[in-house]
């Protein structure tokens, strides 16, 4: 049996413990409506601009946007999106797990792989792979639209040189607070938009025909990259809340299993110094019993 | 006068939603004018200067990259970034100025051509800054 002392000390630590993992879950709390808040005020941008690519897409048949060149697939690039900071649970994990599955899968069809890492925890974990090209790390913290923007130059020169065929992207989507998965996207070449028929009518009848300027094909230049950085900056924005998300469910077992632990160790504390008590009673009893004699 | 509704919508969120007289914007193919009713156009947009015009005041944003939409009477603006003239930090736009040169002189050789290019964005946008913020004052 443990000395009174020890589970003492240990019922001090893991409180102590559990203080940290509750404040931490409430900062992650905090942080994560902040990140919300962030993905909120994405949506009307990320809404007409996806509205747009639609309304062109119909002007750029023919013409030949380097973004778009479908070629045989000989080499894939997979750009990884994770947090910078760990504690929170399996969601990199499965992130990295499922870039591993990947890799394994374009090897198998005889595919080279190289890696763009975005975040601390994608660089850590897939780093022994040796196929990262290129890591972007510390700032998920308070990233904005030209980190996305640096990020997606990077990987359109690469496959626009031809040195990548085909980008995948994997981030980690915020379903819910309870719920984050892997998410895998293809990025590049980017894939024509299907068109709306109702949809189209029903603006065609309301407005007619656009002017465009220049003309659409030239348009979708510019909008092509743009669009890429919508779609990463999309994905820091999901990673983003779903770390927050997810650290606060880690951070509540944790508090839920420190409280368990202390409860436990409680009763072991008690039964030790009952077992003490009890102890000095006999040596007591017995030391007077021999008195009297 | 008959109004059009202007909206600029950036990233972190919407920064203009208003009736206006009067909109002009750097369009690639120059800078373009759009009053009430006009016919549904679709432009994209260079960094530089838009203005607005309401009630005889008028406005100053610095935008940079993205596109415009005009329908149904009303004009939006997708941008990377827009901020007011009276907002922004002349002297960040100074320094980012100096830094922008002095990067594009030393990125001089052809094989620096991506370093030349984001010097010369990341020098069009404090141009595009300054410039605005001079015209706010006026």
């Amino acid at each position: 049996m443990p000395g009174l002392k020890d589970v003492k000390d240990k019922i001090d630590g893991v409180s102590k413990t559990s203080q940290i993992t509750q404040a931490m879950n409430m900062v992650a709390s905090a942080k994560l409506r902040g990140a919300q808040e962030k993905m909120e005020s994405f949506r009307p941008y990320s809404a007409k601009f996806a509205e747009a690519m639609r309304d062109l897409s119909g002007g750029m048949e023919g013409a030949d946007l380097p973004l778009m060149e479908v070629r045989e697939v000989k080499s894939v690039e997979i750009v990884a999106v994770t947090s910078d900071r760990g504690l929170c649970g399996s969601f990199n994990a499965h992130i990295i797990s499922t870039v591993h599955k990947l890799i394994k899968q374009y090897e198998d069809e005889g595919k080279k792989v190289s890696i763009v890492t975005v975040g601390n925890k994608a660089f850590q974990g897939l780093r022994r792979t040796g196929k990262i090209r290129t890591s972007f790390k510390d700032i998920m913290g308070t990233f904005q639209m030209f980190n996305a923007r640096e990020i997606s130059q990077g990987i359109s020169e690469a496959f626009i040189k031809g040195e990548s065929d085909q980008v995948d992207l994997i981030y980690g989507k915020f379903h819910s607070v309870a719920v984050q998965k892997p998410e895998v996207e293809q990025l590049l070449p980017i894939k024509p938009v299907e068109k709306d028929e109702e949809a189209e009518e029903q603006k065609s009848a309301v407005s007619g025909a656009y002017i465009y300027e220049p003309e659409p094909g030239e348009i979708m230049e510019v909008l092509l990259p743009l669009f890429l950085n919508v779609q990463i900056y999309h994905a820091m924005l999901e990673v983003g809340a779903s770390e927050h998300a997810a650290r606060m469910t880690a951070m509540d077992n944790a508090t839920n299993a420190c409280k368990d632990m202390i409860a436990e160790l409680t009763q072991l504390y008690n039964k030790a110094r009952q077992a003490a008590i009890t102890g000095e009673l006999m040596d007591i009893v017995g030391g007077a019993e021999a008195l009297k004699g | 006068m008959a109004q059009i509704h202007l909206e600029v919508v950036t990233p972190t969120g919407p920064v203009v939603s208003d009736d206006v007289d009067l909109v002009t914007a750097p369009g690639v193919g120059g800078e373009f004018g759009v009053l009430a009713n006009h016919a549904p156009f679709l432009s994209t947009i260079k960094t530089g200067t838009l203005s607005f015009k309401k009630d005889k005041n008028t406005k100053y944003l610095m935008v940079s990259g993205g596109f415009s939409e005009v329908s149904n009477n009303k004009i939006t603006f997708l941008v990377e970034s827009a901020e007011f003239g009276h907002e922004i930090d002349v002297d960040r736009a100074l320094r980012a100025r100096e830094r922008a040169e002095k990067r594009l002189a030393q990125a001089q050789s052809q094989s620096e051509k991506i370093n030349r290019a984001r010097a010369e964005a990341a020098l069009k946008r404090a141009l595009a800054r300054l410039r605005t913020a001079e015209l706010a004052k006026q």
